[in-house]
């Protein structure tokens, strides 16, 4: 095959990842045997908050195959690792030590032979607890009375803040009020969380196979929880099922670690799918108080955002996110003069929160779209008459938003334009109508949003070497879990050399591989893992240059790739060296061609884009078929759109369940309700209309590129969209607002409500406890940098 | 995820389960298809002692058609009875319905023995087989004993199955050009029905529950209005009546009470038409 620079990158090339797992020959954690592995089985808490009084292990420790029975007292464990700490006195143990803080909460280990004998020994484990106060809810959790988890804190809230414009709705002739729940979901990737920790080899003196997302990372971590010299600690991220922004180092994870060590074998802990429901991070959870204030001309004014933050257990990282991208994308794709942001981050008996895809900008999405799907109500304006007068106009970027984001680049008309052309919504109003006039009992619903998103920022390394062969090697920081990266960086580098993709190999997730990296989270992949290959294999084309000019005896500048393979003198096809010569020269005078490469530090790139959703609601049942989903995503420069479109499908199954499906529930004892997959609603593709996917291509300006995230975005963009779709179907009902998920139960509700006249006020004052917060200060500041940090 | 440790025993023969069963008495529980079972099992929410295995007992697979009625072994699977010529003609309710249990790998494992004996409420073929109004036919160390589906669901997980007896076949009368209909509303494909309603209308009216109290329920009270004459809408009104709707992450008894309504008047309505 014949190529020429530039031939790829752009171009649906089939991922060079599928052969292997579609063969069966995937390399995930559970299918790794080493001889003299143990297995762990966790002991974990049934109760939602209580005192440990006692632990027996009597029975367990004398099972047949059992190594042995920990404790937190029976080992010097360190403190479960966090992306980053809420307080300093909201801190978790590996193991519970003193209470339990939610169900799931690990509270002793069992080493085994096998993992059914571990499994049966955890079941004699012995835990005496003394029940304590329990607080699952959010806003309850407000109440300075409410049990709390940490003594220090006197009470559940971590951190309450006021933040922004004192006054944002003055001026306004109108206020619309919403309070939306954006429920608490969990992860479900399908694979759990899943490690093996080896301290037998020799090279290293801890080899740690993890599903994880950022491997690096988690050498870091791991390192320094265990007092260890990073460099003598391997992490290989190898096949990972899924992560979605929860597959990082976890406590069972520093268990496994440290009990390696002590008994001097390797460890396996594999999660099952019932622990993973309670254990691996939730995502979501808040309960935001939104007022938005317009004129009667449909300007918007200001906006009163009062949020709170659902941490869960322990004061899990996630709960940060309210503060840190839900804030920071307050302001959408419109001009907003002034907001107010205030802000409550609170501790519940319940599993602790983490990231999950889109991590704080699909909050912040779900809200600003839906106040204006109400304003445009109010107002009786087409919502996408309303969107577009207050859009960000494409000539004012780069713009910094009154919430302080950078914003890069944007056409939010452009997609809004192409969504609304392929959707033909002009039509479907009119189908609508019809429907409406007729009375049938399938109403239809329309829902759009405009979204805008924050992905990616900092830096990343790549390695790109040529050998003598003709091959390449090429490495990057980033770590793929499904993505594709594989393939969309052999694409890019297999440009810059002219050669057929098949000719590169790619090298990824195995510190002792690959230098240095930051690992893959906050869909910051291809704009710097791509952008660091390609100024990698830029560097390592120039020195190969410079070497075939002096060894053809012409100007660097006038040598070229060939497209087929080799170098050669621009116009003169006979003069030229293939690759493989190139690099024997090189290795010969000592300075192979290979090259280490760090990007400088980038900003975050703002994708966005615009979704219309189509539903029909049964009006007796209350049931919502999603029959219709248009997404057109702008993600700027596109590599390879079949991974796009892939991440995209991905990203919108994602947003259309949490709108209508998923929610993890608890009763008020904080036991979870929805702890199996027959209770928790996850969809399979029965439940899903066909996608129509499209994109704008708006370059960012700040990587080489020109790309920005794709893997979260459709999620950011579908959740409003079939939200507002669904009320949408109701709204000549007089519905305002239905909460999500919007179940078939909770619409029925918001039906027979409107027949009996009965529709409940959307809009509640939040508790009286916000409005003591102290005025963002230093340390507010401080916070919110920090949270600005984490972007999964 | 890993059961609790068990002995297993494969009977060759139901004479064979049957010693079994009266060997180790409560420790013991049949298996068949085990896709009630087994989850049950690796939740350790069972733990039983002793499992036996009837999945391969020759014989009891059989669909066929013997006088005014259709006999089913008990090891037929769902798929069998979704794919079945016979059926299809001669009963296709509990054809439709069959095709309406889970997912395809339940049911290619599923039995309609199991899913009987199991007797979940929230379960399709049972309320398929109370509407019918079927017969089934236990054996036990003396011998096989009929039983009529009305008498067979006791309680919650409840049967009229003796600790002793294997469930081995399953009658319910052709039903070939009569009206029927099987109602199933839940949230995703694969799920259990939050209400189901199955309803055969030949004659008579058979309207029977799914999952709107704690056993599979015949709706009598509907029967009842359908036989005085009510209309199909003031029929429906009684679909709750006697009921006892449970409420949990799904749906409230109260909006379950709601959907008993609509889809049996749904039922009754197609069925007639």
């Amino acid at each position: 095959m014949t190529v020429g620079a530039g031939t790829f990158s752009g171009t649906p090339v089939r991922r060079v990842e599928d052969p292997d797992l579609l063969r069966g020959a995937g390399t995930f954690v559970d299918n790794l045997k080493i001889d003299g592995m143990l297995s762990l089985a966790f002991v974990r808490s049934p109760i939602a908050h209580a005192a440990i009084r006692s632990v027996d292990v009597t029975a367990a420790r004398e099972m047949p195959g059992v190594v042995g029975v920990y404790s937190a007292a029976d080992l010097d464990l360190p403190d479960a690792p966090a992306l980053m700490a809420l307080h300093p006195a909201a801190i978790r143990p590996s193991l519970a030590k003193g209470t339990v803080n939610f169900v799931g909460d690990p509270v002793v280990a069992v080493a085994a032979e096998t993992r059914a004998a571990a499994m049966d020994a955890a079941e004699l484990v012995e835990i005496d607890y003394e029940p304590l106060g329990v607080v699952v809810d959010m806003e309850e959790a407000l109440d300075p009375g409410s049990p709390a988890q940490f003594e220090s804190l006197g009470g559940n809230v971590v951190i309450g803040l006021r933040t922004g414009s004192e006054d944002p709705l003055a001026g306004a002739d109108v206020v619309v009020r919403g309070r939306f729940e954006n429920q608490r979901v969990a992860v479900v990737p399908m694979e759990g969380s899943a490690i093996v920790v080896d301290p037998t080899g020799t090279d290293f003196d801890l080899t740690v196979h993890l599903s994880c997302q950022m491997p690096h990372v988690a050498r870091s971590a791991l390192a320094k929880l265990l007092g260890m010299d990073p460099k003598r600690v391997r992490v290989i991220a190898p096949h990972v099922g899924g992560a979605f922004g929860a597959k990082h180092l976890s406590a069972e994870g520093v268990v496994a670690s440290k009990l390696a060590l002590e008994l001097g074998r390797p460890v396996k802990w594999v999660e099952t799918r019932s622990e993973n429901l309670v254990a691996m991070a939730h995502g979501r959870g808040q309960v935001q108080y939104v007022e938005l204030g317009l004129r009667r001309d449909g300007t918007f004014v200001g906006m009163r955002c009062r949020m709170i933050g659902d941490a869960g257990g322990y004061g899990g990282f996630g709960g940060i996110l309210v503060l840190g991208q839900t804030k920071l994308m307050a302001q959408g794709v419109y001009h907003i003069p002034a907001i107010a942001f205030d802000v409550a981050i609170v501790t519940t008996n319940t599993t602790p929160m983490g990231a999950y895809r889109g991590a704080g900008r699909p909050e912040a999405a779900a809200f600003v779209e839906r106040i204006v799907d109400m304003a445009a109500d109010e107002l009786g304006m087409d919502p996408v008459e309303l969107r577009r007068k207050n859009f960000i106009r494409p000539d004012e970027f780069p713009l910094t938003t009154v919430m302080g984001a950078d914003y890069d680049s944007g056409d939010y008309g452009a997609a809004l334009d192409e969504v609304l052309r392929l959707a033909d919504y002009d039509a479907l109003r009119r189908e609508q109508d019809e429907r409406r006039r007729r009375g049938d009992r399938m109403q239809l619903g329309i829902g759009v949003s405009t979204y805008v998103e924050v992905t990616g920022g900092g830096a990343e390394f790549s390695e790109v070497e040529v050998h003598e062969d003709g091959t390449i090697t090429v490495k990057a920081g980033t770590s793929a879990h499904g993505q594709g990266h594989a393939t969309a960086f052999s694409q890019i580098a297999a440009d810059q050399f002219g050669v057929p993709i098949e000719q590169i190999r790619y090298v990824q997730s195995d510190t002792a591989l690959v230098a240095r990296g930051r690992g893959t989270g906050g869909s910051r992949s291809v704009q710097l893992g791509g952008t660091a290959v390609l100024q990698t294999s830029k560097l390592v084309v120039e020195r190969a240059k410079e070497l075939v000019a002096e060894l053809l005896e012409t100007a660097p500048e006038d040598v070229v790739v060939t497209g087929d393979g080799r170098l050669g003198v621009a116009g003169v096809p006979s003069k030229a060296l293939a690759w493989g010569e190139v690099a024997r020269v090189a290795a010969e005078r000592g300075a192979p061609l290979l090259v280490q490469h760090d990007t400088e530090r980038a900003g975050s790139t703002y994708p966005f884009g615009a979704h219309v959703a189509v539903v029909e609601v049964d009006m007796e049942t209350g049931r919502v078929v999603p029959i219709r989903h248009v997404a057109v995503d702008d993600c700027g420069v596109i590599v390879n759109p079949m991974l796009v479109d892939g991440q995209v499908h991905g990203g919108l199954a994602s947003g259309i369940s949490q709108a209508l499906w998923e929610q993890f529930l608890y009763d008020d004892d904080g036991n979870p309700i929805t702890s199996t997959l027959a209770e928790y609603a996850m969809p399979s593709a029965a439940e899903l209309p066909s996608f129509v996917t499209a994109h704008t291509e708006t370059p960012s300006p700040l990587n080489d590129l020109g790309a920005k995230g794709i893997g979260e975005s459709a999620t950011v963009g579908s959740t409003p969209a079939v939200q507002n779709a669904v009320v949408d179907a109701l709204s000549h009902l007089g519905v305002r607002h239905i909460d999500m998920p919007c179940t078939p139960e909770r619409v029925w509700r918001a039906i027979a409500a409107a027949q009996a006249g009965t529709l409940p006020d959307p809009w509640r004052e939040p508790r009286s406890e916000m409005a003591g917060f102290p005025r963002e200060g230093a340390a507010g500041e401080e916070l919110e940098r920090g949270a600005e940090s984490v972007n999964l | 995820m890993i059961p609790a440790a068990f002995e297993y025993a494969r009977a060759e023969s139901t004479e064979e389960a049957i010693a079994l069963l009266v060997e180790h008495g409560d420790e013991a529980k049949l298996i068949a298809g085990g896709h009630s079972l087994l989850p049950l099992m690796k939740l350790r929410l069972a733990t039983p002692a002793v499992l036996v295995d009837i999945g391969r007992v020759p014989g009891l697979s059989y669909i066929e058609e013997r006088g005014d009625e259709i006999a089913i072994g008990a090891l037929a699977r769902h798929h069998d009875l979704e794919t079945s010529a016979v059926l299809k003609e001669q009963v296709p309710l509990l054809a439709a319905t069959a095709h309406q249990v889970g997912d395809p790998q339940v049911r290619h494992r599923g039995t309609l023995g199991g899913t009987l004996a199991h007797g979940d409420p929230a379960s399709d073929l049972p309320a398929a087989v109370l509407a019918l109004g079927g017969t089934l036919v236990a054996q036990g160390p003396n011998g096989r004993r009929e039983i009529s589906a009305l008498e067979f669901f006791r309680g919650f997980l409840e049967t009229a199955l003796g600790a002793d007896e294997v469930l081995v076949e399953v009658r319910v009368p052709k039903a070939a050009g009569a009206g029927w209909s099987f109602q199933k509303f839940n949230r995703r494909a694969q799920d259990w029905a939050i209400v189901g309603v199955a309803a055969v209308v030949n004659g008579t009216t058979g309207v029977a529950l799914v999952n709107m109290g704690s056993t599979p329920l015949r709706a009598t009270a509907v029967e009842e209005a359908v036989r005085s004459g009510a209309s199909v809408v003031d029929a429906a009104a009684a679909a709750s009546h006697g009921t006892d709707p449970p409420s949990d992450a799904n749906a409230s008894s109260e909006y379950r009470r709601h959907l008993a309504t609509v889809l049996v008047r749904r039922a009754l309505e197609e069925a007639s038409s």
